[in-house]
């Protein structure tokens, strides 16, 4: 499924409910359903710090296209790594490179996206541009 | 006994809705909400005294002047200093703390010497310390915070030696609202002929200040936090240590002649006030003094400890909730952290029920690595807060519990 298509599935989702109550105990749901990653990838190399919560991420390259796995340490938060992994993850790193991610203002997620707020999502956004975009030079390279 | 209606009524900001609730407003340690008074005071100012001071001969700028050195009274008054010219206007706490640093370290620092700061410190009264430390080849020396938060007293007076020049600590705990012996650590001090730089920026919103009292070297606090405007702050020094600082910033007003050749400098307290001064904060912030005092600090203080109380019995009801810094002397402020939930989900969820706590390491990432915690959720109570708003954080809380768990 491409970029696009994923995102607009899930504005559609997005769409049923009309609370924010539902809302994000529907993010909450997402982020204890999302299988996080092994302690073994835990450690320093993979985090992005943010000062309220932290994440986790991983990026696999693999017939042109580029995986990710993430995690962090809270519900929220990783409900929402969900949601971008869920989009991004599995594309070519051209189309990551491209995507504006307008989908998560379109679900009343962008607040938690601003650079102030801290919660290191922000940060993971620009780690997954930037995986993307190694690995588009290097294919061009090749 | 406050009439907490009256006083609610005075703050603009308070009567507001948040995500369709009405706001709560606990986030009082990072700043404050601001009375009328104030908001009027700062309005007046540009409005019809608008001119730049102490330079002016025209009619303006002699009116500013005279308020701006009127304010700067009042602010001497409140903390009972001795004299007006040992009140110094800054931006706020940090930039106190930054220019205590700087021109103390500029004569009276070497290497070898050693600075005393505690495990509780704000980042802000830490790395301008830390970074002289480096610049100077001199020791920082970190006094160990028992697990109650208070401060351990044996571990500060074990650190006092013959190289320690300067001790630097925090009148209350922004993170747990823990208040230090301060009088009694600066009388460890003194007896060593140490001078001691204490961080009121929660101090002085809770409770009373006697710099004279206390016989503290310097006392800082922001505006800000004492429900004045913000880009205010309060450096107090004795006289006697501000004399022989050298200047933090050179430039217009702090000087009394300039040539090519030589510069000599004003006198207190215009001396550490280089450039235009922000006239209307410091109107701001006299005219907060002067509303505060009217209500009364004891009972500000009295109304707030009902409110700690209060606040600590309900708390501590709630399953898997644990309030850092349990020691029996704290101003009004609950730092606490669910053993289930990560604090920046309740904080989220808590905001969209009109909430506002502080979620976070609060600029204290030693402390939270003393107490092994990324982060806690912190509920800082004013004197306009009231019990019925903590029964309705409490409530909040339960609903909070019940998404997540």
């Amino acid at each position: 499924m491409s970029i696009e298509s994923s995102a607009a599935e899930i504005v559609e989702e997005f769409e049923m409910f009309d609370t924010w109550l539902d809302k994000y105990n529907y993010i909450i749901e997402l982020g204890q359903e999302l299988e996080g990653l092994d302690s073994q990838f835990k450690e320093q190399k993979y985090l992005i710090s943010g000062c309220q919560s932290q994440v986790w991420l991983t990026a696999e390259f693999n017939d042109g296209k580029v995986y990710f796995k993430a995690d962090s340490d809270a519900i929220i938060t990783k409900g929402i790594v969900y949601l971008l992994i869920r989009v991004l993850s599995g594309n070519t790193p051209t189309a990551i490179v491209d995507y504006d991610l307008s989908f998560l203002e379109k679900i009343g997620l962008k607040e938690h996206l601003s650079p102030t707020r801290s919660n290191g999502l922000n940060s993971m956004i620009k780690q997954i541009k930037l995986y993307a975009l190694v690995y588009q030079t290097k294919e061009k390279q090749r | 006994m406050l009439d907490i209606k009256k006083i609610r009524s005075e703050f603009p900001a308070l009567h507001q809705m948040v995500h369709d609730s009405p706001l709560v407003y606990f986030d009082n340690g990072a700043t404050t909400q601001k009375p009328d008074v104030v908001i009027e005071r700062v309005q007046h100012y540009y409005e019809n005294e608008n001119s730049n001071i102490h330079r002016g001969v025209h009619y303006l700028s002699q009116e500013a002047t005279s308020r701006h050195e009127e304010a700067r009274v009042i602010i001497q008054k409140f903390i009972n200093a001795a004299d007006s010219k040992e009140i110094i206007f800054t931006k706020g706490t940090t930039e106190s703390i930054n220019l205590v640093a700087s021109s103390f370290s500029k004569k009276f620092i070497s290497e070898g010497d050693e600075i005393i700061v505690t495990e509780m410190e704000h980042h802000a009264n830490i790395v301008p310390w830390q970074q002289v430390c480096e610049e100077k080849g001199a020791h920082l020396k970190v006094v160990a915070v028992l697990e109650d938060g208070s401060l351990d007293m044996e571990s500060y007076k074990m650190l006092l030696s013959d190289r320690t020049k300067i001790i630097a600590v925090t009148h209350i705990s922004n993170v747990t609202g823990v208040i230090n012996p301060i009088k009694e650590i600066i009388e460890l001090a003194h007896g060593q002929n140490i001078p001691v730089l204490i961080d009121g920026a929660q101090g002085v919103s809770h409770t009373k200040v006697d710099v004279q009292e206390l016989d503290c070297d310097f006392y800082v606090f922001s505006g800000h936090k004492l429900f004045a405007p913000m880009g205010i702050g309060v450096l107090y020094g004795k006289e006697s240590w501000l004399e022989k600082l050298p200047p933090y910033q050179t430039g217009g007003e702090m000087i009394k002649n300039v040539s090519f050749e030589r510069t000599t400098f004003n006198e207190l307290p215009f001396k550490f006030e280089a450039g235009t001064p922000n006239v209307g904060g410091a109107l701001g912030l006299a005219a907060a003094i002067e509303y505060i005092t009217a209500i009364g600090i004891e009972d500000i203080e009295a109304h707030e400890k009902e409110l700690l109380d209060y606040g600590t019995q309900q708390l501590s009801k709630i399953e898997n909730l644990r309030i850092i810094g349990t020691s029996d002397n704290k101003a009004s402020v609950i730092s606490f952290i669910f053993e289930d939930i990560h604090h920046y989900d309740a904080g989220t969820i808590l905001d969209q029920l009109g909430i506002a706590v502080r979620t976070g390491n609060h600029c204290a990432q030693p402390l939270m690595k003393r107490f092994g915690l990324s982060g806690t959720i912190r509920a800082a109570f004013a004197f306009y807060n009231t019990k019925e708003e903590i029964d309705k954080l409490v409530s909040s809380i339960n609903r909070v519990r019940k998404m997540f768990i």
